[in-house]
């Protein structure tokens, strides 16, 4: 099911019909910068220098830097474990991802809570719980807030397919389909629940699909291809600001590193990950980025060296930074 | 004026004073509320503010969390106590821990009808407060007469965090008083109930009337002083400390089981700081450690009533 399920989402590189030469560049920055700083983070984590657990979001970077670059000021995004793209986007330093991964002071949790919890209103975000559907009524909450001041908002709240089976997704989407919402649920259908195959946990062949049960509108998006994820939910949430109503959009894409970096996702076939490794969400966008700006080994080479600097002088910041003091973590509890 | 009309108007005055306030939950608009505490108000305010939902806890309680964020002072109704199970995620992983994780203020009331006494039975009964007690970043209050109703409602609605404010069904139309109106933002601090010299009673919302029944039914043999806890996060240790101290005796007395809640913390506490000033243990009651039954005997015989509690307090004073 999982590879008939890419299949249905077209090959990536020929979907997009309008492609933004403008964008090309600035999203495969971003891209870049997401997968090198989850590598360098993976790596640090494996050498028992990052506390914890990691998680990172490799082979669906293009879902959520897709999505966030199709985000208006105002919307509020609620990412999770696979979306480190959209925090990059929104203006978290990765000075500030590094201290974070490593629980020092000056990162955005002060070391109250570690790894892809992380998010503020600042940066149109808010920080995820673990317990992952819980996010959507939240992010709503903040675009209905701003709605209802006269501030056109949306809310852009990822989950995974997994995520898709718990009680407060179908609630949420029944709200805000009923309160005719600004809301945009995209589903990073990723074929896993940790360990469990999607065969096992998803009884229909779609996701989206089960958005007309709601009264919303269901789409579905090759997941890999960052334009593609772009172009439609910008669509969404224009939708949604302008009082269209709800989405539910299904990227199709791959977990390409397990649940976390301890799984050895020994229980993944291989033919699958070599399959989503040739539409690797990079790959993809320099196969675009050939296109559109004639993209060169050359320019590759100076976009990777000049990500490379960054992430290596994030990682010393971070490594000089020092721990939060616990003498402040009585007064944290509540607001003065 | 009743506890339950002393909601309704400081409802009314905080959706009056103060434009970010709105009122969310089932039935709160249409139905003015399972219990009327919201009747009028959607007439008078309009069904943006006084807002009716599905029945889906986890996500209302979602969406006022984000409101909450983002500038508004939601105020979110839950039917029956006994259905914050239903929206348990939300209150105790994504309000209460937001401030410490990020700073962000989550200025909410999650008002929730809560206790037994009218045959309820085990699912519209229950009293919840030490579910959310043990969850740092919760304001838990539980008022016990009409004056405070209001006036820990009105500075509920004021607050920074997010405050479990637990009515006292069983008191609703019950008790009357009068209301009373303060610009107090606290939600904190104990009262006293009854000054006495012999016996300290800590006791908090439907447990109060009963408690006081029996201090009067005793009072030819023991003067029993009777602190109303009120506010049962953040705790007012001071008072109840003081007033032990006068007295030398404590009995902790609550419709909740004793077991694990607040007779648990109150009562260890005495054990460990004040040892030296007991003339007595401290004791301890709360309703049976059973589910609420329906059938009126065997509710009566569950939840603490005046005879038991008389009959407490006299064996701690001849202790």
């Amino acid at each position: 099911m999982t590879i008939a399920s890419s299949d249905d989402a077209g090959s990536p590189a020929l979907r997009t019909e309008s492609p933004n030469p403008g964008m090309t560049k600035t999203a495969g920055y971003w891209l870049h910068l997401t997968r090198a700083i989850e590598e360098a983070g993976r790596r640090l984590y494996l050498q028992g220098r990052i506390p914890g657990s990691f998680y990172d979001g490799r082979g669906q970077e293009a879902t959520a830097v897709g999505a966030a670059l199709a985000m208006a000021p105002d919307d509020v995004a609620t990412p999770l474990i696979r979306d480190m793209g959209v925090h990059l986007v929104r203006g978290v330093t990765p000075s500030a991802v590094m201290r974070h991964y490593l629980g020092k002071s000056g990162g955005p949790m002060e070391g109250r809570d570690g790894n892809i919890h992380l998010g503020s209103l600042e940066h149109g975000t808010v920080a995820m719980v673990s317990h992952l559907p819980e996010m959507l009524p939240v992010g709503l909450g903040v675009a209905l807030a701003r709605t209802w001041r006269g501030q056109p908002s949306a809310a852009l709240c990822f989950c995974g397919d997994g995520a898709a089976a718990g009680g407060v997704w179908h609630e949420t989407l029944n709200l805000a389909a009923l309160w005719n919402a600004p809301l945009v649920v995209l589903v990073e259908r990723n074929g896993w629940s940790y360990m469990t195959p999607e065969r096992k946990y998803l009884p229909v062949e779609r996701i989206s699909d089960r958005a007309a049960g709601y009264g919303a509108q269901g789409r579905t998006v090759d997941g890999n291809d960052v334009f593609a994820v772009y172009d439609v939910i910008q669509t969404a949430l224009d939708h949604a600001r302008d009082g269209g109503g709800v989405t539910v959009v299904e990227a199709f894409t791959y977990r390409m590193h397990g649940h976390g970096a301890h799984d050895s996702q020994r229980y993944v076939p291989e033919e699958d990950l070599e399959r989503w490794r040739e539409r690797d969400p990079l790959k993809v966008w320099r196969h675009r980025a050939e296109v559109d700006l004639a993209w060169s080994e050359h320019d590759q080479s100076e976009l990777e060296a000049e990500i490379s600097l960054q992430v290596t002088a994030a990682l010393a910041d971070a490594h000089a930074a020092a721990y939060p003091a616990a003498d402040t973590l009585a007064e944290s509890v509540f607001a003065p | 004026m009743t506890y339950l009309e002393a909601i309704r108007r400081t409802l009314d005055s905080a959706l009056e004073d103060d434009d970010r306030v709105l009122l969310i939950g089932e039935d709160v608009g249409s139905g003015g509320g399972a219990f009327r505490a919201t009747e009028g108000l959607q007439e008078k305010y309009g069904i943006d503010r006084v807002r009716d939902t599905p029945i889906s806890e986890s996500a209302f309680t979602g969406v006022a969390i984000g409101l909450a964020l983002a500038g508004w002072r939601p105020i979110v109704e839950y039917q029956f106590a006994d259905f914050l199970t239903c929206g348990f995620t939300q209150i105790v992983n994504v309000a209460a821990k937001m401030h410490f994780r990020t700073r962000q203020h989550v200025p909410m009331v999650i008002r929730a009808p809560a206790g037994g006494g009218f045959s309820g039975g085990p699912f519209h009964s229950q009293n919840p407060e030490a579910w959310f007690l043990r969850t740092p970043g919760l304001k838990v209050v539980c008022p016990a007469t009409v004056e405070d109703v209001g006036l820990l409602l009105a500075a509920a609605v004021r607050d920074p965090n997010p405050v479990v404010f637990l009515e006292q069904k069983n008191l609703y139309t019950r008790i009357k008083g009068s209301y009373a109106a303060s610009s107090d933002d606290s939600v904190e601090g104990a009262r006293l109930a009854r000054a006495g010299t012999d016996l300290t009673v800590v006791t908090y919302g439907a447990a109060l009337p009963t408690v006081l029944e029996a201090a009067k039914a005793v009072r030819a043999e023991v003067d029993v002083e009777v602190i109303d806890l009120r506010v049962l996060c953040p705790l007012d240790w001071d008072t109840v400390a003081a007033s032990v101290t006068r007295t030398s005796r404590c009995v902790v007395v609550t419709e909740d089981y004793a077991e694990y809640g607040v007779g648990a913390e109150v009562s260890a506490r005495v054990a460990e700081q004040l040892f030296e000033e007991l003339d007595a243990p401290v004791r301890r009651l709360g309703s049976g450690f059973w589910p609420i039954p329906f059938s009126p005997p065997l509710e009566a015989a569950t939840l603490p009533g005046v005879d038991q509690i008389a009959s407490l307090l006299l064996s701690t004073a001849r202790f």
